[in-house]
């Protein structure tokens, strides 16, 4: 079973971004950084379950190899199938997003990923966002893990049109063609304040919003 | 399946054009350095070589291969088109079916030679019932502009396109096996014209012809395009069914047509704020900015030649 899975969690990846490229011939528009090595946090909306499909496809397979998603455990510990594809395929840092069940703290969990080398692909509005705004106000987790973490690279990662391709509620994807866009990296200054900061990453990501669909 | 000797003189001919612009490029590079006008010159050479190579190997692998490659391009042109229409959420099941369904279903149809339906399934069927599985969710913004954009994509992408390989059915060669010749034909005279149009615009263009819809095209360039593609169009008449008169007002028409579909494609992009269809072949841009002026001629070609022929 071991083995199986072992030989299988390639061959489905990869299936995975070629069903994504295929849907998308999604591109990526390295803007404000390049495709290197540094740790990073990629910080970006959230319309679609496909979105952290979509980041991964345009990262090279030597980052891919070191970036995983962040998601909720509510969602991707359902059912053994999504089990299977978020634990083993993707490799994601589950978090569970119920406040008053939760045993572990998501922010050490996502610490520990991070010190253990690995980058992260994080949805900071916390869920997907349906509403005819660009985001959702930023959950205080991205605070708080660049607070233990000021020297990594948070950066501002723009999914372009992947709502339209698979809107809430629909199975079958309309193809259509998407961009990812990576955006100036930001820090978190000395002493900056939690609304303060999260209002500046806020922002980061609606100025890159503006400046792909000019 | 043998492959008409016609074809391999064609392609050989297509090589050694290849050839000498790939040797006059690199010549100017040295000379000159690189420029963005030099380093884009190569690259739309390079791309020529990829597409000139994956039309011929799919020629030479048969019929079903070349409706299989056009139903590629259709779905990336479609995907292209689509990405800039007026959508409302109530259009899902519409662009789904016009994917998966509508899309298949025409290159079936041509596959399966049946004229009396694929020359009227998308302009009558698709176009009826289409904006009946829209309407059903209720959803009344915008929605004659969605509905008769999602039908234009269709028309454009799928219909006209898919003419190109309903060439291969008409019988106009005494050998079936030449049909393939006639598409041959097609493609080389349209595709031609449009780097012929370059070519001399580079060289010579001064007077624009449409300033409002595409900066880079001139008289010049249009009439020493569509011209000197017209006389190559006519010395192809050995690979057609033709005489060479008549290869020769064939090409004017189908050139002027691929010049047209070219200004109205442009003002599509204009209208639509963007430079490019897409990024799927490098230099050239979408599939929709390499194929437009064959969809404009295609299906009026394949109508004309069916007629008279």
């Amino acid at each position: 079973m071991k083995f199986l899975s072992k030989i299988s969690v390639p061959i489905i990846a990869s299936a995975i971004v070629l069903f994504a490229k295929i849907i998308t011939a999604v591109r990526g528009i390295w803007q404000g950084c390049e495709p290197t090595q540094k740790q990073r946090v990629y910080y970006a909306n959230h319309g679609s379950n496909g979105d952290f499909v979509l980041i991964w496809s345009v990262l090279p397979p030597a980052l891919r190899a070191k970036t995983r998603p962040v998601a909720g455990s509510d969602y991707w510990l359902s059912s053994r199938l999504k089990a299977f594809i978020g634990k083993d395929v993707f490799k994601a840092v589950l978090i569970d997003r119920n406040k008053t069940t939760r045993k572990e703290n998501p922010i050490e969990i996502m610490s520990s990923a991070i010190k253990k080398g690995d980058s992260l692909i994080l949805f900071p509005e916390g869920t997907r966002n349906t509403t005819d705004e660009a985001l959702l106000p930023f959950k205080p987790g991205l605070y708080h893990l660049a607070s233990q973490h000021p020297d990594v690279e948070l950066v501002p990662t723009w999914i372009d049109n992947l709502t339209s391709v698979m809107p809430k509620g629909e199975i079958i994807p309309v193809p259509l063609l998407c961009t990812v866009s990576f955006g100036t990296p930001v820090y978190i200054k000395d002493g900056e304040e939690k609304s303060a900061f999260l209002k500046r990453l806020e922002m980061a990501l609606i100025a890159l919003k503006d400046e792909v669909q000019k | 399946m043998n492959l008409p000797s016609e074809l391999f003189s064609l392609f050989i001919g297509i090589f050694c054009i290849l050839g000498l612009a790939t040797l006059i490029a690199q010549v100017m590079k040295s000379k000159q350095g690189r420029t963005p006008l030099i380093d884009n010159l190569i690259e739309r050479i390079n791309a020529w070589w990829a597409m000139v190579l994956l039309l011929g190997v799919t020629m030479s692998i048969g019929h079903s291969a070349i409706i299989v490659l056009f139903t590629l391009i259709s779905f990336a042109a479609l995907r292209e088109f689509l990405t800039l229409t007026k959508k409302h959420k109530a259009d899902h099941y519409a662009l789904t079916i016009s994917f998966f369904i509508v899309l298949p279903a025409q290159y079936l149809l041509v596959y399966f030679d049946w004229y009396g339906l694929y020359s009227i399934f998308i302009p009558v069927y698709v176009f009826l019932l289409l904006p009946i599985v829209s309407v059903v969710r209720g959803e009344t913004e915008a929605f004659l502009i969605r509905i008769s954009e999602t039908q234009w994509a269709l028309m454009i992408c799928v219909f006209s396109a898919s003419h190109v390989p309903a060439l291969l059915m008409l019988d106009l060669y005494e050998d079936s096996s030449k049909n393939i010749l006639l598409i041959a034909f097609l493609i080389v005279t349209v595709q031609i014209s449009d780097v012929l149009q370059y070519v001399w615009g580079k060289l010579l263009g001064k007077r624009k012809i449409a300033p409002s819809l595409s900066p880079s095209k001139t008289w010049e360039g249009f009439l020493g395009g569509i011209l000197s593609a017209s006389l190559i169009g006519a010395s192809l008449w050995w690979i057609t069914p033709f005489s060479p008169i008549v290869a020769f007002f064939l090409s004017l028409m189908i050139t002027l047509l691929g010049f047209f579909g070219g200004l109205v494609m442009s003002a599509i992009k204009r209208d639509r704020g963007i430079k490019d269809w897409g990024h799927i072949i490098a230099g050239h841009g979408g599939a929709i900015d390499r194929m437009d002026s064959i969809v404009f001629s295609a299906p009026i070609f394949f109508h004309i030649v069916r007629y008279f022929g």
